[in-house]
């Protein structure tokens, strides 16, 4: 009796599409898996209807998030206002001459440009980018990551840096027609090359999940890395330029960190890198 | 129009379980928290499909949920088909809870959810890991599922709220 049951209903179950419904639930289940199993399949006809989708999708979703978008930025907005006396004090209080140090820094490049002649390096990195906004900032525990309004119609790359302001904040890794996906460094599996300056060491900066901090990785035994050094990216993986400031060292409980320069909460425009 | 007005609000009332679904896919409502260096998510999309599977299926459709599930894969980044194929096991099993049950009550529901959830968890653990090959935590796995577990009561006051209060009110209007 008992068995007879079970198999009525289960069929009720998987079988029936009861009132108003166009799909059976085995159905439906049938096309996930088939769905799924494509995501193996990298060919044309189906990369391409994943691209347009993925954009569709994108795109839809944030029109929809513009009005809860629009009061998440009221309350950054107020709350930047709050801290205005505080940052000009700070600002006031900073000792720096800023056009002293713009001039500093226009002689320091040049002078690279001149030694990197001299010595027959060729650039291999390039210096046109994209000013884009972030249509999703959705962060999963799988994948820290946002999505911008520029895709393979722009020249972008999967590898493609992208930084927010002059700080790195990540690289693509999934371009669609118009949008892509920019893997954040604080993701779990992002590996960045650095160089920890001002003593030249080389590491590796791997997210683990925190939005403030990064972990570093491959650090020599006996190495003079302190609290306030600035970590860039060294440009070793050939693809991210080098001297993209990336953090400054903070040491907690004698293990070292990054702390990020970027504010992963209040992005809101992107500049991401492209060769033509 | 006032007809028209009439009819654009009653549509809109018993599809409020889609529209809430959807709006925490689209929007990625499902929160996110970092706890001892444990990254996890509280799955609110599991609770909305499972209840509304097990209490009132007429309101939410079977191609709705797998539809759900697409976005939700696009939006977060998995794998496309995934989260259609753990919406529509919930569904099942919703389903068949309300098949075989003739008592409602939390307790059982909640029971019945647990039980939902850690097979929905392992399939989608199993898919990830073995063929996907997505580097997921298991204990951040299981300490999602747990939270989601224990506020299921919350949204379930919330629903029942819901469909008492709006659904079960618009559908006597409808008959009388």
């Amino acid at each position: 009796m008992g068995r007879d049951d079970l198999v009525i209903s289960a069929r009720s179950i998987f079988l029936n599409k009861g009132n108003r419904r166009k799909f059976s639930l085995f159905t439906l289940i049938i096309v996930s898996v088939i769905v799924l199993s494509l995501e193996f399949f990298k060919i044309g006809p189906i990369n391409q209807f994943r691209s347009v989708t993925k954009d569709a999708v994108f795109k839809t979703s944030y029109i929809i998030s513009l009005p809860f978008l629009s009061l998440k930025n009221v309350y950054y907005g107020v709350s930047d206002f709050l801290k205005i006396y505080e940052e000009n004090k700070q600002i006031k209080n900073m000792n720096s001459n800023i056009a002293e140090l713009k001039y500093e820094n226009q002689f320091l490049k040049e002078e690279n440009i001149r030694l990197n002649a001299l010595i027959d390096e060729k650039t291999l990195f390039s210096d046109n980018y994209h000013v884009t906004n972030i249509l999703l900032d959705q962060q999963s525990p799988y994948l820290r990551s946002i999505v911008i309004n520029k895709g393979f119609k722009h020249n972008i790359k999967i590898g493609s840096a992208v930084r927010n302001g002059s700080y790195l904040i990540g690289k693509v890794v999934e371009v669609n027609y118009l949008t892509s996906r920019v893997l954040l460094i604080n993701d779990l599996n992002s590996k960045i090359p650095v160089i920890i300056e001002p003593n030249g060491i080389s590491a590796i900066v791997s997210g683990n999940g925190s939005k403030f901090n990064g972990d570093i990785e491959y650090l020599p035994e006996k190495n003079q890395v302190e609290e306030g050094h600035v970590v860039y990216t060294s440009g070793a993986d050939g693809i991210i330029s080098s001297g993209i400031p990336i953090g400054k060292i903070t040491i907690k409980n004698s293990k070292k960190f990054v702390k990020f320069f970027a504010d992963f909460d209040q992005i809101k425009y992107v500049k991401v890198y492209f060769k033509k | 129009m006032s007809l028209f007005a009439n009819r654009i609000y009653s549509k809109t009332i018993t599809s409020l379980p889609t529209l809430i679904l959807f709006l925490v896919v689209i929007l990625g409502l499902n929160i996110n928290i970092i706890f001892k260096n444990y990254n996890f998510i509280i799955n609110f999309s599991y609770i909305i499909v499972f209840f509304w599977s097990l209490k009132k299926p007429e309101h939410l459709g079977y191609g709705l949920i797998f539809f759900a599930g697409i976005i939700n894969d696009v939006v977060q980044g998995l794998p496309i088909g995934i989260s259609s194929l753990d919406y529509l096991l919930l569904s099942a099993i919703g389903a068949f809870i309300r098949n075989r049950s003739i008592i409602y009550n939390l307790i059982y529901d909640w029971i019945s959810f647990f039980i939902a959830i850690l097979i929905v968890g392992s399939v989608n653990y199993i898919i990830l890991i073995t063929i996907f090959k997505i580097p997921i935590v298991y204990e951040s796995l299981i300490l999602g599922l747990f939270v989601t577990f224990l506020i299921y009561p919350i949204f379930f006051k919330i629903f029942v709220w819901i469909d008492n209060m709006v659904l079960v009110k618009q559908y006597d209007k409808k008959n009388r």
